[in-house]
């Protein structure tokens, strides 16, 4: 099942850890994370399983969490 | 810019009793008309072949949703009507409850619910309170008053005030008819929804698709606003055109009409044939929660754009960063517009922060937010470059 990283806005800060982390994403002009293809689920490119495992543990807002990519 | 309803005049004459042509508000009057409740097996293969689909928006179907619950679940009539340009659903709370609390036993008899909570706006408290007061088979449900809040009325913000006291929305990766309210299997319906499954209840799904398009079955509520002679609150078929809705209200004159309401899609003159459906419908306006604001030749839709954009920047519930910051940076390049700024990078330069909005939040403000704004960009597009040269359309 492919999965995606899952953004939660009511607790990201744009503290700017998984954009470091991720090649999908890049800062908007205020700090936050943008997905490249937009929304708020990054889909988890092969390879980078464990940058995502790293996001999610690193986030010091707890803001980040796995999600099945055919969740709507 | 609340419309108190007073319209209910209606487009085209229903044959038995629907929304608007039952009777209430009290319950000895809603029995008269159309008797008890009927015990009905089957509930959810009728709303299933009845095609109801969600009036609170989105327009989901009713059916999909109900099959989802599992026993022991919670039901939650939304009637907190968040949109201020909205009155349908407090007419419906005032002037028919008994159909709703109908649509909400049925519902959870049904879906082998164990709780009921009906959540209204201020305004509809004293008439949900004493509807319910009224019957015996609703004594348990309870009233809950929402907060006056543009996003109140999204259903996370709704299963968060019965946690918390306090409407606002939350990241959910779930679905609510799996998780909700305390864990519990949550089912969230618009009180006109409801209010269509207690008509379902009485008369089946053939009498409920007597009316309407095949495409969008049954009636709809509408709240007509804007530059109108008679706004309030109409009841039409599914399919119905534009023109023949807002008819009702007697605009003056049009120059556009939103629909859908301050998250909703601006049309102008050349849309008034298109009928108002689901937007599964070919060449429907999708008719949301059945608002519509008419503009007339005299009001500039840029400039009511901007004060909307600049309302719901404001309304923003502080809690996703996008939204707190790209909404008022959205509302600021809008007035900019409004207000006749030559610059030639401020149409590119609103598209640019469209898309950093757009899909970024918890709850759907920021894409609503983004959706009016796009949606005037085309609609306007005359008028938002007759600004650029310091003059305006409306003002002729």
């Amino acid at each position: 099942m492919s999965e995606s990283l899952h953004i939660d806005w009511t607790r990201c800060r744009g503290r700017g850890v998984c954009v470091e982390l991720m090649a999908g994403l890049r800062r908007d002009e205020w700090g936050y994370p943008v997905v490249v293809g937009g929304g708020s689920d990054l889909p988890i490119a092969p390879g980078e399983r464990e940058a995502a495992e790293d996001a999610v543990a690193l986030c010091p807002l707890l803001a980040l969490s796995f999600r099945p990519s055919s969740a709507a | 810019m609340t419309t108190a309803p007073t319209t209910d005049r209606r487009p085209i004459a229903l044959d038995f009793p629907r929304l608007l042509t039952g009777s209430g508000p009290g319950y000895d009057e809603h029995l008269r008309t159309l008797g008890p409740l009927p015990d009905h097996r089957g509930l959810i293969e009728e709303v299933e072949r009845s095609g109801l689909t969600g009036r609170g928006g989105a327009g989901f179907p009713t059916a999909r949703k109900l099959s989802a619950m599992t026993p022991r679940g919670v039901v939650i009539a939304n009637g907190s009507e968040g949109e201020p340009l909205s009155a349908k659903d407090e007419w419906l709370l005032r002037q028919r409850p008994h159909l709703v609390i109908d649509g909400m036993l049925a519902t959870a008899r049904a879906t082998d619910a164990k709780q009921l909570h009906l959540v209204v706006g201020p305004a509809s408290e004293a008439a949900a309170r004493q509807a319910v007061g009224e019957r015996r088979d609703a004594r348990g449900i309870e009233v809950t008053v929402t907060q006056e809040r543009f996003v109140s009325g999204e259903a996370s913000a709704v299963v968060h005030l019965l946690t918390s006291g306090d409407a606002l929305p939350t990241d959910h990766t779930v679905r609510l008819t799996t998780r909700g309210l305390r864990r519990k299997p949550t089912l969230v319906q618009n009180v006109e929804t409801l209010a269509h499954i207690g008509v379902i209840a009485r008369f089946g799904a053939a009498a409920f698709r007597s009316v309407g398009h095949p495409a969008d079955p049954g009636t709809r509520l509408f709240s007509i606003t804007g530059d109108v002679q008679h706004p309030g609150v109409t009841e039409a078929e599914g399919g119905t055109p534009l023109r023949s809705v807002i008819g009702v209200a007697s605009p003056r004159s049009v120059a556009g009409v939103l629909v859908g309401g301050y998250h909703g899609t601006w049309v102008g003159r050349e849309a008034l044939e298109r009928p108002l459906a689901l937007p599964t419908m070919p060449g429907a306006i999708p008719a949301g929660a059945g608002i519509l604001m008419v503009i007339g030749e005299g009001t500039c839709g840029v400039r009511t754009t901007a004060e909307i954009a600049e309302y719901l920047a404001a309304e923003s519930a502080g809690q996703c960063g996008p939204c707190v910051n790209g909404l008022p940076a959205l509302a600021e390049l809008v007035a900019r517009l409004a207000h006749g700024d030559r610059n030639h990078g401020l149409v590119g330069e609103v598209e640019r922060m469209l898309t950093l909005v757009d899909g970024r939040g918890a709850c759907h403000h920021p894409d609503g937010t983004a959706r009016i704004v796009r949606s005037a960009m085309r609609t306007f597009a005359a008028d938002i470059e007759a600004h650029r040269h310091g003059h305006c359309l409306a003002a002729r």
